[in-house]
């Protein structure tokens, strides 16, 4: 079996899909000759050719547009917005428009498409290559919201979301892009969307995560371990639709729960998580919940180690949790 | 096309905009610096000394040429490459490296990645990195100048991707209806990143755009450092006139990579950069001031001697300033801090060491 980066099994998720299925076309900004910014589309333009890997002129909006229009029309687009951080232009048209269409026609027009973009700090960005938007999705009924945290899920939730009936926003944390490798099947697995997956059996506490925060999740059990506390890692892979039960399950039989994400704390996607827990089974805790998250503010350049959430900084989390 | 210097030498002398000699000068150390500035910066990138950067290679005259042909109360909305026009308004060659590098020296505290520079003193307004966004904002602050009637003119810049963009759209939509004081200065540097001109627009060239939207469009030979101080001079007058925006597009060539993480080999042909390359702004400049008698070779040494040793000794200074304060995280998200944020600074200064490791290089 070949080891893949998350770059590689992206782009074999996409050039399996694109043999299967000629209604897939792929566009964006650099995707074709460039093989995108970061490779995930690399060869892509030299097999299928220009009219299915399509490199447009620099509009977001309109790449989402054109997509939405290809898709009612029945084509299976898998736009890619360049950077997470540059998808604004196309809020207009992924909320208002994409997400309403089975809704507001009755199931007339649908637009089975998947929007890959690549997302979350780590990478010396700066304020508008590092954000992570999540949750301005996840607050928006009709949409899809996948993250994968590893190469086999990328490949595998990827070829899922583009067979897929609904819209689906996949956010590729590009932090983990590159490393590590793991062994990917070659044949066509899928990897269900909904369903989470635990990374770590525990029995003292739960860490909800997701992309580049799972294995800083595991990084942070296993200096819990030491200290003889057992952490259950639970990597949610789709936010919307959440894998309820899978997260009621988990602290249910550890007890305490511990939210992690990169982005803003506040309004954050991990407080729905709370909220959720707060709702269902507030009487299992054995401690508040801990919140460990970015702060509130911008996502600084220089000092973006300080900002990104670490084990260490995890592990401070797990020890109020524990010690309470 | 507007042209006063060809690349073959010849000068039309009738257009030759009324510029000192010692403006002429200033204008080619201006050019110098960026191109001095750029060379070692790519390197300092590429030894891990810094994080990113994006030259103005081969842009120099469109830049230089531009920036001089505005006063200093005059608002500028750079896009990436005009980091010249800030030097040229005076700004410290120190703060520059010091936010290229991130460290304390910035003024604005490392918090952006290199290129984007802000300085309120110079009226050289703070970018994003999200293309188009700058152009809007540039008509809407001529048109506060229009309301105030303070006799300003303000100059917006983009590349040619960002015309595809919808704030190029609305800018000059606005701007036409309300005869507002702005110059959209376009430098058609031929790519988006990957993407080539005729893959970004179908149109005849940018200029030809603006008569659609009710501005006039000039087309001026990007690397000729006249044309563009005279084609930049002439439109920023109407601006103050009262006369409306102008679209200038600057006809021009990227010769670096699109960025420090770009590797243009993958899409582009040498060829056409060689063809470029024997266009060199610079060359043809030096070519005229030395044909008028205004640079010797011994000058041109030292100005460029002169120009490397700034550039090096502010390298210096900026790397051995300390980064930023961890504090300096939290400031200026609004007004005051409030209360929350003032709880995570709290618990962050009470654990965080400021010395964790950083990660590799990118694509940006
Ligand atoms: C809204 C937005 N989309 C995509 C990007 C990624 N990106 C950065 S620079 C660039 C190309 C810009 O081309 P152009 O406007 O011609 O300016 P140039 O870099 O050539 O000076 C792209 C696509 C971005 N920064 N912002």
């Amino acid at each position: 079996m070949p080891e893949l980066t998350m770059v590689q099994a992206v782009n074999h998720a996409l050039r399996d899909e694109m043999r299967a299925d000629d209604e897939v076309v792929v566009l964006g900004e650099d995707v074709g000759l460039n093989g995108g910014v970061f490779r995930c589309t690399a060869d892509l333009f030299e097999e299928f050719g220009e009219d299915r890997v399509i490199d447009t002129p620099l509009s977001e909006s309109g790449i989402i547009g054109a997509a939405i229009g290809m898709a009612m029309y029945g084509l299976r687009p898998v736009p890619e917005i360049q950077f997470s951080d540059f998808i604004w232009p196309a809020f207009d048209q992924i909320t208002s428009e994409l997400a309403k269409m089975r809704y507001r026609s009755a199931g007339q027009f649908t637009c089975p498409l998947v929007i890959r973009t690549p997302y979350g700090g780590g990478i010396r960005g700066g304020h508008y290559h590092s954000q992570s938007p999540e949750a301005y999705f996840t607050h928006t009924p009709g949409l899809v919201v996948v993250v994968p945290s590893d190469p086999y899920d990328a490949k595998g939730l990827l070829r899922s979301a583009i067979q897929s009936e609904d819209p689906v926003l996949f956010l590729e944390p590009k932090r983990i892009y590159r490393s590590p490798k793991m062994e990917v099947p070659d044949d066509d697995y899928t990897v269900e969307i909904g369903k989470a997956a635990v990374r770590r059996e525990g029995t003292d506490f739960t860490i909800t995560c997701y992309g580049a925060m799972v294995p800083v999740a595991l990084e942070a059990c296993k200096k819990a371990a030491e200290k003889g506390w057992e952490g259950e890692v639970l990597d949610l892979r789709t936010l919307l639709p959440l894998d309820t039960d899978a997260l009621i399950d988990s602290v249910t039989k550890t007890g305490r729960m511990l939210v992690l994400q990169e982005a803003p704390k506040f309004c954050g996607y991990g407080s729905e998580l709370c909220a959720i827990v707060a709702e269902k089974a507030i009487d299992v805790l054995e401690a508040p919940i801990k919140r460990v998250a970015g702060f509130d503010v911008p996502f600084p350049y220089t000092l973006e180690h300080v900002y990104m959430p670490h084990a260490d900084r995890v592990l401070r989390g797990i020890e109020e949790m524990m010690d309470y | 096309m507007l042209q006063i210097l060809s690349p073959s030498g010849d000068v039309d002398s009738a257009g030759l905009p009324d510029l000192s000699s010692e403006r002429m000068v200033e204008l080619y150390r201006s050019m110098l610096t960026v191109r001095t500035m750029d060379t070692r910066m790519l390197a300092l990138q590429r030894q891990g000394r810094i994080g990113f950067y994006g030259t103005c290679k081969g842009q120099e005259a469109a830049t230089v040429g531009s920036g001089a042909a505005m006063t200093a109360d005059d608002w500028v909305f750079p896009a990436l490459r005009e980091g010249a026009v800030l030097l040229m308004r005076g700004y410290p060659l120190e703060k520059v490296m010091g936010q290229l590098v991130g460290c304390s020296l910035d003024p604005t505290h490392g918090r952006q990645m290199p290129c984007h520079f802000s300085s309120r003193e110079h009226n050289f307004v703070t970018l994003s990195s999200v293309i188009g966004t700058q152009i809007s904002q540039a008509m809407g602050a001529a048109w506060a100048s229009k309301i105030k009637g303070d006799g300003n003119a303000v100059i917006g810049y983009m590349g040619d991707g960002a015309t595809s963009s919808t704030d190029f759209h609305c800018a000059l939509t606005f701007a036409a209806v309300h005869k507002v004081p702005c110059v959209f200065f376009c430098q058609n540097n031929q790519w988006a990143i990957s993407v080539p001109f005729e893959k970004q627009t179908a149109s005849d060239g940018i200029a030809g755009k603006a008569p659609a939207y009710g501005l006039p469009g000039v087309q001026v030979d990007g690397n000729d450092v006249l044309a563009v101080y005279a084609a930049t001079k002439e439109a920023a007058e109407r601006a103050r006139n009262g006369d409306g925006p102008t679209l200038i597009e600057a006809v021009t060539f990227r010769l670096e990579g699109h960025s420090s993480s770009d590797d243009p080999t993958r899409y582009r042909d040498e060829a056409v950069v060689a063809e470029w390359r024997a266009r060199d702004p610079i060359a043809r400049f030096r070519n005229f001031l030395e044909l008028e008698g205004l640079v010797t070779e011994a000058l041109d040494c030292d100005i460029q001697d002169e120009v490397k040793a700034s550039v090096d000794a502010a390298i210096v200074v900026a790397e051995k300033a300390p980064p930023p304060e961890i504090d300096t995280l939290f400031t200026d998200v609004y007004a005051q801090v409030p209360h929350l944020l003032k709880e995570q600074r709290d618990d962050l200064l009470a654990h965080e060491h400021s010395d964790r490791e950083n990660e590799g290089a990118f694509p940006l």
